[in-house]
């Protein structure tokens, strides 16, 4: 089968020049423009977190002018959210789950070209109303109305319809998914010996399908009270702006999860190879990845605390959103027992996941403590929820994303990454972010309000170190870069099973992996209880 | 191909499945009306109209009820109640007037906005007649004595002591000008008080 795999490349290998990347149909080839979009997305929303760090490294304006600043705060967030963490976990997608689950290609390779290259056209228009009369959307990432409808720039336009051309891209990427998963599956791979990558993103596929649409239906209404005189959210005209934070949150709770599920299926993959071990309770993995999932639809109005809710109301969302502590802590008991008596090894991947599974875990401690209702009055709108929020997302979902590169680069170019180099980039990575984050936990709850550009005295040392750490964790990306490039361009030789323990069907294919693999699936039925 | 077909017929209802949840995200905004309504959540009284039914008036029982007025950003009116606190008994039809001025030398269209505090309240205050149900106008200079006719249901539960009926007064001249040949506003967004 590998040598037919082989023998097909020759006849059918990706046609030269620049126009293999815009009509390429191929999930490897999408799956790469995906990842390299994130990277540069990355790289621009990184660029504008270390302007915000610039200019709070000390009280006062020294750099840029508030309304600069909130537009970089609000470009950051909606950049990284949008343009940097789902389309990497997109892009892992396109190129793993095929070969995880044996299948030759996505099930409609059409759309996944068309699902990506709306992605560029999107960003472009959103970025470029940092170039417009008025300035970029100021409003933050959560664009609460009527800050984004009444008060909002001009621009706010462009920034509805990029919104309508990333949710139409997501998607297409999701039903693309779940197509490939339960449609193309080698015979023999039923559902409970599915890989958790493919297991994770095939609930995160069926979020993004509930979820994306009601986002478009947020700023379509926007749309409507800014230019049709509509009042969803004006109270003059009988309208209501907590309705805004019900909806936008009804979308904003599930994804957040859409940016951590597909995280925990590649942890779930990374330690048992590392740990040479096979994954502590597979089967509770799948359920309590199902089971955040449910509960990511009844707990969004603990974003809202503040709004005035009733008391059943409070109780309510602080009881469901602490229940999800159970399931996660299912999840993270189970990495920890997967690596109890292993054999461990520490290559850069896994040291990107052991980090993931210390750091996430600070992040969902300081999610309980958010949650407890009657506290969350003295949390709210503080650098506490920043600090949340980037160590659930940072260490959280971008190391996973750093973690899947590593532990796939080799199989994506057939070469190693310079390993001495990886583990530069984690170390630095790691004190990085643990210098920036983690002050912002004791400036929040002393009280320092979110998205300030100037702030008061008290607050200057811990800003000064979480500046320093910006920078540190922000520069040390460039490794990542170059170490990238370099293993693009040549290294050491993998074979196809590239780690020791690896297991899976897609350390079957030689690496590189071919252009086309699987053209004729393979038949799992004869194998026994391996997942 | 079957495969093929398959695969097709899975997307369409996964398109499906995601235009029915636009469609639901729509849904949400009566939805969410409809929820504040029934549960009262929202300090917004629905009962309006006459008093239908024959109401005891509990003469031995006295509420308190306190009158704000509030005008939103940039509304430049003269806004306030006649009195600030009454005693009502419960079962009563009370008058209270609110005074409104235009300062300025134009027409203006404004609308007050209610809210009742506290929230649970609100389901037990009838405004029999009140000038928030519709737009009031007022030539330049011109002031007005607005009415508001309520009655407090005897069965308040004994301890809710002071109702505070809260109003805030929007400048809506803009979209009345905007949009004087265009039908109202669709039904489902209007508040119904």
């Amino acid at each position: 089968m590998l040598t037919q795999a082989v023998a097909h490349e020759h006849h059918h290998g990706p046609p030269p020049g620049l126009m293999r990347w815009v009509l390429t149909t191929n999930h490897k080839d999408i799956g790469t423009l995906y990842l390299v979009f994130s990277l540069v997305m990355f790289l621009t929303g990184g660029c504008m977190a270390l302007v915000i760090r610039a200019e709070l490294f000390q009280p006062g304006l020294q750099l840029v002018q508030p309304e600069f600043f909130n537009q970089m705060t609000t470009m950051h967030g909606l950049i990284m959210v949008f343009g940097a963490v789902m389309p990497a976990f997109v892009g892992l997608a396109n190129w793993m789950i095929p070969m995880m689950v044996g299948a030759p290609d996505m099930a409609l390779p059409r759309m996944n070209n068309w699902s990506f290259w709306i992605l560029p056209f999107a960003f472009a228009m959103m970025l470029a109303t940092l170039f417009m009369e008025g300035g970029a959307p100021n409003f933050g990432w959560t664009f609460y109305a009527p800050l984004s409808t009444t008060y909002a720039p001009p621009s706010v336009t462009f920034f509805i319809f990029a919104v309508h051309m990333m949710g139409i891209s997501s998607i297409m990427g999701a039903i693309n998914i779940i197509a490939t998963i339960l449609n193309l599956r080698a015979p023999g791979m039923t559902m409970m010996k599915l890989p958790l990558f493919a297991w994770t993103w095939l609930i995160t596929a069926f979020l993004l399908i509930a979820v994306m649409p009601v986002l478009a239906g947020v700023v379509t209404m926007m749309l409507m009270d800014i230019h049709f005189g509509t009042s969803f959210f004006n109270a003059a005209g009988g309208g209501d702006p907590v309705l805004f934070q019900h909806i936008f949150w009804f979308f904003g709770h599930p994804e957040v999860y859409i940016m951590i599920l597909p995280a925990f299926g590649i942890i779930s993959h990374i330690i048992p190879t590392f740990a040479r071990k096979r994954l502590f309770g597979y089967p509770s993995m799948v359920y309590a990845t199902a089971s955040i999932a449910f509960l990511s639809f009844i707990v969004w109005a603990h974003h809202m605390f503040t709004v005035g809710m009733p008391l059943a109301g409070e109780l309510f969302f602080m009881f469901s959103t602490m229940l999800i502590a159970v399931p996660t802590g299912v999840k993270v008991f189970n990495w920890v027992a997967t690596m109890y008596r292993g054999s461990m090894t520490f290559e850069t991947p896994m040291l990107f996941a052991l980090a993931f599974v210390v750091l996430f875990t600070i992040g969902g401690f300081s999610g309980l403590m958010l949650a407890i209702a009657p506290v969350d009055f003295q949390y709210h709108d503080t650098y506490f929820v920043v600090a949340h929020f980037h160590y659930v997302l940072v260490p959280g979902a971008i190391f996973s994303i750093m973690a899947a590169t590593y532990y796939w680069l080799p199989k994506w170019t057939g070469n190693y990454y310079n390993e001495y180099l990886g583990k530069w980039h984690f170390w630095l990575s790691f004190v990085g972010v643990n210098i920036t984050f983690f002050p912002m936990h004791f400036i929040g709850l002393a009280g320092m309000p979110r998205r300030i550009p100037d702030y008061a005295l008290q607050f200057a040392d811990f800003n000064m170190v979480a500046s320093i750490g910006a920078f540190l964790f922000g520069l040390s990306q460039l490794l990542f870069v170059y170490n990238i490039i370099q293993c693009v361009r040549g290294g050491y030789g993998a074979d196809s099973r590239v780690w020791e323990g690896a297991e899976g069907l897609e350390w079957t294919l030689p690496s590189p992996a071919p252009y086309h693999s699987f053209t004729t699936p393979p038949d799992l039925r004869e194998q026994g209880g391996e997942h | 191909m079957s495969a093929t077909t398959a695969n097709r017929r899975l997307a369409l209802r996964l398109a499906l499945a995601a235009v029915l949840m636009f469609g639901f995200g729509f849904l949400l905004s009566p939805l969410y009306d409809v929820f504040c309504r029934v549960t009262g959540i929202n300090g917004k009284v629905t009962r309006t109209g006459a008093v239908t039914e024959a109401v005891q008036v509990d003469a031995a029982r006295q509420v308190r009820v306190q009158l704000i007025a509030v005008n939103n950003e940039g509304m430049p009116w003269g806004f306030r109640p006649e009195q600030h606190q009454l005693s009502v008994h419960p079962g009563e039809q009370t008058l209270i007037h609110y005074v409104a001025h235009n300062p300025t030398a134009v027409e203006m269209v404004a609308r007050a906005v209610p809210s009742v505090a506290p929230a649970e309240a609100a389901s037990y205050v009838q405004k029999v007649n009140c000038f928030c149900f519709e737009a009031q106008t007022l030539a330049g200079s011109a002031s007005q004595r607005m009415p508001l006719v309520l009655m407090i249901d005897p069965q308040l539960p004994a301890h809710i002591e002071t109702i505070t009926l809260s109003y805030t007064l929007f400048d809506i001249t803009a979209d009345q000008v905007g949009h004087q040949s265009a039908p109202q506003q669709p039904s489902a967004r209007r508040v119904s008080l």
